[in-house]
């Protein structure tokens, strides 16, 4: 009965309803198209980086992330790396040895990072095999280098030149190498795809002179939400004494503040959308409130106790909020997922910013259910604080005064 | 046996601080099966009077005792449910709640009774029946006239079978043949089925059916006659 005479007295005021669900249904709308987009930009920009590179946790030797030297490399512990592997949840343990050197091509010269790695293993990080473009990958074994197209295409050279590579080893000594460059690999990012070369492992370790010492464990996992567990869960295995732990976030502290300062600006703007909302629904509600007067005045008469009144206005602001919420999301998500499956390429200067920060210029809005969940509670939750004016109103409400009207 | 006795009743209100004294001391006795008018000048006090006997308002001083209660002592929500279950009201016009229709307005008394659906029913027809509206069931108050509107609404007064009911001048915005016919209808729930009615008026053709007349002048009762209709 309560929710047929809220269903009813919705459609009392036909266009003043209307208005109301159509001004909640905007805000979903946007909200939802907005984070989505949003999020959608921050999980790619980290999932290119750290999903693809990175990883959401390393392992170095202590103080290699100040100052990034070879001399703060460490012995290779394969034990450790078993004790590592077994920790829920983590999908790959990796070893790298990373280093800088001068690679030069023809007439040119350009430093780059020199990255030892072990194209099995980095299957579930780099995944050379899905990422080559020209060429082949190189076996654990090879003597040649596999390098980001951004900087073949700056040397002009294809799959099978040679490229020379000269730099400072460990404790100093000097190392260089003429390589076959036996393939060519595309990363999304531009920071990745324009400076980095990788050697096999041991043919790292053997340019840079470092025998079997690497600078960095990259850990993967299937659940980036929470690095912050894994790398408890890390901390536990390993000596913090020798060994420093850190997280994507620590290691990439400009791009959390990119994502931070975006989000922020994103969350802003659907505040002060978020207040014009609420006052809209004010007006309906106070508008409401004041004509029926009489009428409340009539219920409280006959014999319908004061929450009950008021538990029917509960019910008519919910139901105009949820009409309101679904038809936004009905709206929103089919545009949502159109373009996650085609995403948005930026063109102009939002593209030019992003590529400068090292980010594709790509959008796929991100389709996480958590979007539209967390602003259609939102829009509940205003509308039912707002239902707290009628509720005072009523509750004080006089019988025969309310009548008198 | 009397049902309503109302003792020494005042109310004071203050409109910008001016007093107004609406009553001044009203004792009345009312007893079961009365078909009672309260009659007298605008601005006697007959509204006040009504209001403050059906618990809508708080007298400024005196008591109210319906039955055994004394329904000034009563708190709010305790009072809410006395009303619902025995008092009914009419009021002078816009008794309905617009969005229900006829048979649902009168039902609405009984849901809040929480009365089976059996009981419901089958009173809710009998009662539309007895105001001559088993036709009109399934209408919306919109799409009926103010006399069948006020017929609803003295049918929604009995549905939760009420001590007594109070209706405020509920002729007042009737042509006077509808007025009589509805009058009619009140005499014969009063003569056939006993109940208890209390109405104000200023309607003469309205008060020569009442079998009992208090006059109110001021807010005091001036004349109180029996007559025989
Ligand atoms: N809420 C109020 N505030 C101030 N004065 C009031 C209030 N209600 C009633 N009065 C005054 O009390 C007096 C009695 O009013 P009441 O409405 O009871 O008269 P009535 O006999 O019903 O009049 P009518 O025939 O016009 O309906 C009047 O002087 C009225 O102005
Ligand atoms: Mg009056």
């Amino acid at each position: 009965m309560y929710f047929k005479l809220a269903w009813r007295n919705i459609w009392r005021n036909k266009r003043r309803s209307l208005i109301t669900i159509a001004s909640i249904l905007f805000a979903v709308f946007f909200a939802v198209m907005m984070r989505s987009i949003q999020l959608g930009l921050y999980s790619q920009m980290i999932d290119n980086v750290v999903g693809f590179y990175t990883g959401y946790v390393q392992i170095h030797s202590l103080g290699y992330w100040d100052e990034k030297t070879l001399d703060n490399s460490f012995e290779y512990d394969e034990g450790l790396i078993d004790d590592i592997s077994k920790i829920d949840r983590i999908t790959g343990v990796i070893p790298r040895l990373e280093g800088f050197a001068l690679s030069s091509f023809g007439e040119s010269t350009k430093g780059a990072m020199v990255v030892g790695v072990d194209p099995e293993k980095e299957k579930v990080m780099i995944n050379f095999h899905e990422k080559i473009v020209d060429g082949a990958v190189f076996e654990p074994t090879d003597r040649s280098v596999l390098m980001g197209q951004g900087l073949a295409d700056y040397y002009g050279l294809k799959a099978f030149d040679t490229l020379v590579l000269l730099g400072q080893g460990y404790h100093g000594v000097s190392a260089a190498g003429k390589y076959p460059v036996s393939g060519i690999v595309k990363f999304s990012s531009p920071m990745l795809n324009d400076n980095l070369i990788f050697l096999p492992l041991k043919e790292a370790q053997w340019f840079y002179g470092t025998d079997n010492r690497i600078t960095s464990i990259v850990i993967s996992t299937d659940d980036g939400n929470r690095a912050s567990t894994l790398k408890a869960s890390l901390a536990e295995k390993i000596d913090d004494n020798i060994y420093e732990l850190m997280s994507w976030e620590e290691m990439m502290p400009e791009l959390v503040q990119i994502i931070q300062a975006d989000s922020g600006g994103g969350l802003i703007m659907l505040f002060i959308l978020y207040m014009v909302i609420t006052f809209g629904i004010f007006g309906t509600v106070l508008m409401m409130t004041a004509e029926r007067t009489y009428e409340f005045g009539i219920l409280l008469s006959i014999g319908m106790r004061r929450w009950k009144i008021s538990i029917v206005l509960l019910i008519e602001t919910l139901m105009m909020a949820t009409i309101g919420v679904i038809c936004g999301g009905i709206l929103a998500m089919p545009l949502v997922f159109y373009f996650h499956n085609n995403p948005i390429e930026l063109t102009g200067g939002a593209a030019e910013a992003l590529l400068e920060f090292g980010f594709e210029a790509v959008i796929p809005p991100s389709t996480d259910p958590s979007i539209i969940i967390t602003h259609a509670l939102i829009i509940l939750v205003i509308t039912t604080l707002i239902t707290i004016y009628p509720f005072f109103i009523i509750s004080r409400l006089q019988a025969a005064s309310a009548m008198r009207h | 046996m009397s049902i309503i006795k109302t003792q020494d009743l005042t109310k004071i209100y203050v409109d910008h601080t001016v007093e107004v004294h609406a009553l001044n001391g009203v004792t009345l006795d009312v007893a079961e099966r009365e078909f009672t008018a309260v009659v007298g000048p605008s601005g006697s006090g007959k509204t006040t009077f009504l209001n403050i006997v059906g618990g809508l308002d708080n007298p400024s001083s005196g008591t109210v005792s319906i039955g055994d209660t004394d329904i000034t002592d009563l708190k709010d929500n305790e009072l809410i449910d006395f009303r619902l279950n025995n008092i009914g009201f009419v009021f002078q016009a816009y008794n309905l709640i617009p969005v229900l229709t006829a048979k649902e307005n009168v039902e609405f008394i009984m849901l809040m009774q929480k009365k089976s659906k059996k009981e419901r029913d089958s009173r809710v027809e009998e009662l539309l029946v007895a105001v001559g509206l088993g036709d009109q069931m399934n209408k919306k108050p919109r799409e009926m006239s103010g006399g069948q509107q006020q017929r609803v609404a003295v049918a929604r007064a009995l549905a939760s079978k009420p001590k007594f009911v109070l209706a405020d001048e509920p002729t007042a915005n009737l042509d006077s043949k509808t007025a009589i016919n509805l009058l009619e209808i009140m005499a014969n729930l009063n003569k056939e089925e006993g109940i208890t009615f209390i109405f104000s008026t200023h309607d003469q053709k309205v008060i020569d059916r009442a079998r009992r007349i208090v006059t109110l002048e001021d807010g005091k009762i001036v004349s109180d006659v029996e007559q025989n209709v």
